[in-house]
């Protein structure tokens, strides 16, 4: 705790960068993610910008149930965003594997990966869901509300990440 | 100029206690601008500061410290430069620089793109580093135009001095020379139809996609000074007010700035970007043929 922490933490709740990673979606939650950015939602009022680069996202916003194609850069893409970092699995492909669970090309649900923060269902969500999931991860971002442990699937041995893929 | 005369204009006015929050002003009228032009609300009056703040507080991922000198030395350099720039614009009557100062100034307003084309090299990424062949090209092309059109008006007032180019008396040099130069400002600001150095939707961030944290901070900081310097230049060229009070010269140059800043962003709402070899025609046939003219007429007034 330092004297500049409240205005850290306002600066936090009032600038989310967002990047999106499609791992294997159908586009669906990907055009209504976008429709966020539209003048009916505009999420730029609550100061949040779709970022092209990770490395200068505070938010990660996954789609698609996590194929064995984009495992590898998932975890690269996650890597390098800097601290502190929250991830929003978007719609019910990361959640569950949707219609795609079972299908041997896909490693999901995302939380066997990475460590999820909010998961926003629908298929697809409609861009409120989005835009509720998002503030309800710039909280964990700025520490108002303590971060959930659902990091813990990501260290189980013989998961998608260490042993699952091949 | 003195030394505490100096040190003023670079820490106060114009330099960085002025500068930064007018920048960050002019970035947040450009982008409430260009919002409402879309039929948004656009971002809040502090977005500029609080996402300045926010990355300056983010824990940037480890590096090896050669890479992190390169990563944060390049952005000082760029903000150092700029604010260089800022100090040399003469917009406070009296300490009117000194002879030469137009050279030093446009070398500080070169340096920052300089750097932002190292920085996109140096981070080996792939698209930083089409993003500098981008901002490379586009560099050499703008600022022929700009260097033609301020050496026009430089030969016109018969001085190398920025107060001098400024009170250039005759609207017939002046007038060509300015749209020459406000041809080159939005490829200097990286705004539509000239983005191509930062074309989000096709190389992700340019050069600064490997940038993370306080580094980016420091790189938003220097585009953001940008802004102030470049237009804060032509405004002082367009508008220069030699017998007037500080107070209202200063007044002036404030207000004249931000009526600037919707023109930029209606040019930049109402295009589509171009690419790398439109835009090097535009500024090869458009740009350099208006500040040629103005090379005639001023060798033509002499």
């Amino acid at each position: 705790m330092s004297i500049f922490d409240p205005i850290v933490r306002k600066a936090r709740r009032r600038s989310a960068w967002l990047y999106h990673f499609n791992a294997g979606s159908c586009n669906g939650c990907d055009i209504e993610m976008v429709a966020c950015l539209t003048p009916r939602f505009d999420v730029e009022q609550l100061g949040i910008k779709l970022e092209a680069s990770p490395r200068h996202a505070d938010v990660l916003v996954v789609s698609g149930p996590v194929t064995r194609t984009t495992v590898a850069s998932l975890q690269t893409v996650y890597a390098q965003m800097p601290d502190p970092k929250v991830v929003v699995a978007l719609g019910s492909c990361p959640a569950s594997g949707n219609v795609f669970a079972g299908s041997p090309t896909v490693v999901g649900p995302v939380d066997r990966i990475i460590p999820v923060d909010v998961f926003v269902p629908g298929c697809p969500p409609s861009p409120d869901a989005i835009i509720d999931g998002v503030a309800e991860a710039i909280a964990f971002l700025a520490g108002d509300v303590e971060r959930r442990p659902l990091a813990e699937a990501a260290a189980v041995p013989g998961n998608a990440v260490t042993g699952g893929v091949e | 100029m003195s030394a505490s005369a100096a040190l003023f204009r670079l820490l106060v006015f114009p330099g960085a206690l002025f500068a930064v929050p007018m920048s960050w002003l002019m970035v947040w009228l450009h982008r409430k601008v260009n919002a409402r032009l879309q039929g948004r609300v656009g971002p809040p009056f502090y977005q500029p500061y609080y996402d300045f703040v926010k990355l300056l507080a983010k824990q940037p991922v480890s590096r090896p410290t050669l890479q992190r000198v390169v990563m944060y030395g390049l952005p000082l350099l760029a903000v150092a430069s700029t604010l260089g720039a800022l100090a040399l614009l003469p917009v406070i009557p009296g300490s009117s620089g000194f002879t030469g100062d137009l050279v030093l100034l446009v070398a500080l307003l070169e340096f920052a793109p300089l750097c932002s084309v190292l920085a996109g090299y140096a981070s080996r990424s792939l698209y930083g580093q089409i993003g500098s062949t981008r901002e490379a090209v586009l560099g050499v092309v703008y600022s022929l135009p700009f260097m033609i059109a301020l050496f026009a008006l430089s030969s016109a007032a018969g001085t190398l001095s920025v107060a001098g180019v400024a009170t250039v008396p005759s609207w017939m040099v002046k007038a060509p020379a300015l749209a020459a130069l406000a041809l080159c400002l939005p490829a200097k600001l990286r705004l539509n139809p000239f983005s191509v150095p930062n074309a989000e939707q096709e190389i992700y961030a340019g050069s600064l996609t490997e940038f993370d944290g306080p580094s980016l901070a420091l790189w938003e900081l220097a585009h953001d000074l940008e802004w102030v310097a470049l237009v804060g230049l032509w405004v002082a060229i367009a508008l220069p007010l030699p017998g007037a009070p500080v107070i209202v010269q200063a007044v002036v140059f404030v207000l004249v700035l931000l009526a600037i800043v919707p023109a930029l962003s209606l040019v930049a709402s109402g295009t589509a970007r171009l690419k790398l070899s439109q835009a090097a025609r535009v500024f090869w046939q458009w740009g350099l043929g208006i500040s040629t003219i103005t090379l005639v007429i001023a060798a033509v007034w002499q």
